[in-house]
């Protein structure tokens, strides 16, 4: 069940707990990251989904937050990580696919593996329980629908 | 940069370094996951929710607002036929590809760069759901 030990998952979920924490202990902010997609593009798109009030407002400090999400993991790559600089062996179709139904997804639930996965369910919230139930049910059974297919990694 | 820009950048830093150290940022351990054959992700979700559950639950009993200012209060998102179709879709996009949206972008720190079409159609994703607003 745990190839690789449970230390450097629970000790990395801890440490993305306490860089979540400050942000919001500083600021009252919920740092979760699907939404900087949509706050982003209110930058680009003049449509309404875009231009609301509040995503005016976020997309300063989520940009920062994108850039501390590179920053930590380039900081990580080059001190304790045991493999260095790294390049995934997933097909490019897959990315491309998988990335547009994450995007459309996760826009629409209105939270990700962040938004409802950590600080929803950090925050008791019912609706996040059922959104991390189903995309986790949902990932599960489409990752083993697509090894069974015989599509590797 | 103001202030909470510059919180908002450490705790990212921090929340970026624990996703690499955690394996999140590669796609294929998620994907382990995913496919039952190695069970961690768990703890990752499970360590970074108890963790922000203090935070949120018991900081502000002692603390009557955020340090800079603002107001505390939890992520209460209503439920809505969207919020589950919306996570059917997003799984779909999981399963396939490993990725989601923190890790995809903590995994261009990796120097994982084919990870960038993946974070592109993300946008595109995210555009399109806008277009489909009729809000």
């Amino acid at each position: 069940m745990f190839p690789l030990g449970i230390e450097p998952y629970l000790i990395g979920g801890i440490l993305i707990g306490v860089g979540v924490s400050i942000i919001y202990i500083a600021t009252g902010l919920h740092a979760t990251q699907s939404s900087f997609f949509t706050t982003t593009l209110s930058w680009f798109s003049k449509k309404k989904h875009f231009q609301k009030e509040k995503n005016l407002q976020e997309r300063n400090w989520r940009l920062f937050l994108a850039i501390g999400l590179v920053v930590g993991a380039l900081i990580h790559t080059l001190t304790l990580s045991p493999s260095g600089f790294w390049i995934t062996s997933l097909q490019v179709w897959r990315l491309a696919l998988g990335g547009l139904l994450v995007g459309f997804g996760t826009r629409l639930s209105e939270g990700c593996t962040s938004g409802h996965g950590i600080s929803g369910l950090a925050s008791l919230s019912t609706t996040s329980l059922s959104a991390v139930i189903v995309f986790m049910g949902v990932g599960i059974l489409t990752a083993n629908i697509v090894r069974i297919l015989g599509v590797l990694p | 940069m103001n202030k909470q820009n510059l919180v908002v950048l450490l705790g990212g830093i921090m929340f970026g370094f624990g996703l690499a150290y955690s394996g999140m940022a590669k796609q294929e351990i998620v994907l382990s996951f995913l496919q039952l054959t190695d069970l961690g992700l768990v703890f990752v979700i499970g360590g970074a929710a108890l963790v922000t559950f203090l935070a949120i639950n018991v900081v502000p009993r002692f603390l009557k607002a955020p340090l800079l200012g603002g107001k505390f209060s939890p992520r209460k998102a209503a439920m809505s036929r969207n919020v589950i179709i919306g996570a059917v879709i997003f799984g779909i996009g999981w399963g396939i590809s490993g990725q989601c949206p923190g890790s995809a972008v903590a995994s261009l720190g990796t120097g994982n760069y084919w990870v960038l079409v993946g974070i592109a159609a993300m946008f595109i994703g995210a555009y399109l759901r806008g277009l489909i607003d009729k809000k």
